[in-house]
């Protein structure tokens, strides 16, 4: 199995730990990554609202650069903000004759043209549906038994378009946290929304949704997400949402890949769980155990 | 919630043709409510979803600038999903933002700096570099507390080494030539575009 990689600017920065642990499992799990050279970011949620022209051509320009590499090819992409961007212009350039022309008049001042060749691949959906629990379950050598986990899907990988799983009621993390041997918390808020970069423009708003969340992992040992975004308000902001519901919510929060990692006998350095900003003691204590 | 009444027609005066692209996407909006009981922060809006697309369809312009609803929308996409006419509304909330950016709304500033900066950074380097986004925003914004809400997170970050101090590995390349041909396509009228997924 291989792949094109769109790591996304987070993955180079406050998300270190999602790239290396994707790459760890990917390499562990025998998929051959090549990563999109020289891309760029796909606009986030900040260049819709800017110019939709521009939010299409910025992600176009990444689906070009990986076209030249393999016509055929598809692109894993872990960031869900990137992967909704990347997708909207790959329906674009696919499905509408004139959004393609009019992106490739905007790509033509960059000497780059898109056809819409290469597939869309959000890390979940490559995890779930390609190599699934019968490729990963033979790769434990640590089982998680014991630990509780409560998978958080969040929005983009989801909605609007519904790839690999059910966008109101995910299940598709549910075997490959079971293949670790641990167990699935259950909840109802896996699919519900974060705050997104409301929790940075309009905090008193945004937290609310970080704090409905942690409430509603209560009892389980982690949440593991699938975005930098939801894992920031998730980890990064677990202090002010306790403050402001008066309550101390503090959980561990890992990305999926880091959890799989860990039951796959990768160690902790490879995965990048140094990095994370809420990993806590008794986590730590658990799994040193294990 | 905002007691005014949304039947009130259009007042002559008020020229509402920036709504338009909006209104033709909500216009078959059959005002059942499933998008204001779908959105994760109605709660928090001061018109609902629902009553927000009844004021486009009317044309509304300044009522619905007035409010905070479409700044508060984050992109959840559950409306969209739910609508039972299949309306593109995660959508023409983005294009509402884009309307009242470019009027330079006084009560979205903070939003739109946030926005504007953070594209800034994409034109200049073609990747995000958290910091020196963060940094043009706060500068932006001129308001003494703001750096002080991010300062904890910021400090954080660094302290992982998670933060771009420039010069680093990370890629360099500007997409000024980009942005310009976008802008230059833009005022050609020309362009329509396919709006977002339904399968
Ligand atoms: S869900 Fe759709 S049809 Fe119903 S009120 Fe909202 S926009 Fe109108
Ligand atoms: S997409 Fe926006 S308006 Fe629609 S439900 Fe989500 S937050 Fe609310």
């Amino acid at each position: 199995m291989s792949y094109l990689y769109y790591p996304g600017c987070s993955l180079t920065s406050s998300a270190r730990e999602y790239d290396l642990a994707t790459r760890a499992v990917m390499a562990a799990a025998g998929v051959n990554l090549t990563e999109i050279d020289d891309w760029t970011c796909c606009g986030a949620s900040a260049a819709a609202p800017i110019s939709h022209l521009l939010s299409l051509s910025l992600s176009a320009r990444n689906l070009a650069l990986a076209e030249q590499t393999a016509s055929d090819g598809q692109v894993l992409v872990p960031c869900s903000a990137c992967y909704l961007n990347l997708k909207k212009a790959h329906d674009a350039l696919r499905n509408d004759a004139e959004s393609r022309a009019t992106i490739n008049d905007a790509l033509e001042a960059v000497n780059l043209k898109a056809t819409g060749s290469v597939r869309v691949r959000h890390l979940l959906d490559v995890l779930a549906v390609d190599l699934g629990e019968r490729h990963l379950a033979p790769l434990v050598t640590r089982s998680l038994s014991g630990l509780t986990v409560a998978p958080y899907y969040g929005c983009q990988c989801l909605r609007p378009y519904p790839e690999f799983d059910d966008p109101e009621r995910p299940v598709s993390m549910e075997p490959l946290i079971e293949a670790t041997g641990a167990a699935v918390h259950p909840w109802e808020m896996g699919a519900r929304c974060c705050g997104a970069s409301l929790v940075s423009t309009q905090p008193e708003v945004g937290l609310e949704r970080v704090f409905a969340i942690l409430k509603a992992a209560k009892g389980a040992d982690l949440i593991v997400t699938v975005c930098p975004m939801c894992q920031m308000n998730l980890d990064a902001w677990q202090a002010r949402a306790s403050r402001m519901a008066g309550e101390k919510l503090s959980i561990t929060v890992l990305y999926l890949p880091q959890l799989l990692g860990l039951a796959m006998g990768l160690a902790s350095h490879e995965l990048g769980l140094d990095l994370n900003l809420a990993v806590l003691g008794d986590f730590r204590e658990k799994i040193t155990h294990l | 919630m905002n007691p005014q009444s949304v039947t009130t027609l259009p007042t002559a005066e008020e020229s509402s043709e920036s709504l338009d692209p909006i209104r033709a996407m909500v216009s078959a909006c059959i005002q059942c409510g499933t998008c204001t009981g779908s959105c994760p922060n109605a709660l928090e809006m001061d018109l609902t979803p629902r009553k927000m697309w009844r004021l486009v369809i009317l044309g509304r312009l300044s009522a619905v600038m007035e409010s905070k609803t479409f700044i508060l929308c984050s992109d959840c996409y559950t409306c969209t999903l739910r609508c039972p006419r299949g309306l593109p509304l995660t959508e023409a909330m983005e294009a509402l933002k884009g309307i009242a950016f470019a009027r330079k709304e006084a009560r979205h500033r903070g939003s739109r700096l946030f926005y504007e900066k953070f594209m800034e950074t994409v034109r200049r380097h073609g990747r995000i570099r958290e910091m020196e986004f963060m940094t043009r925003y706060f500068i932006a914004m001129k308001s003494p507390v703001a750096p002080f809400r991010f300062a904890p997170l910021g400090l954080k970050l660094m302290g992982k080494g998670k933060v771009e101090l420039g010069g680093g590995k990370s890629g360099d390349t500007p997409l000024g030539a980009l942005f310009e041909k976008v802008a230059d396509l833009e005022r050609t009228p020309a362009a329509t575009f396919r709006k977002e997924g339904h399968q």
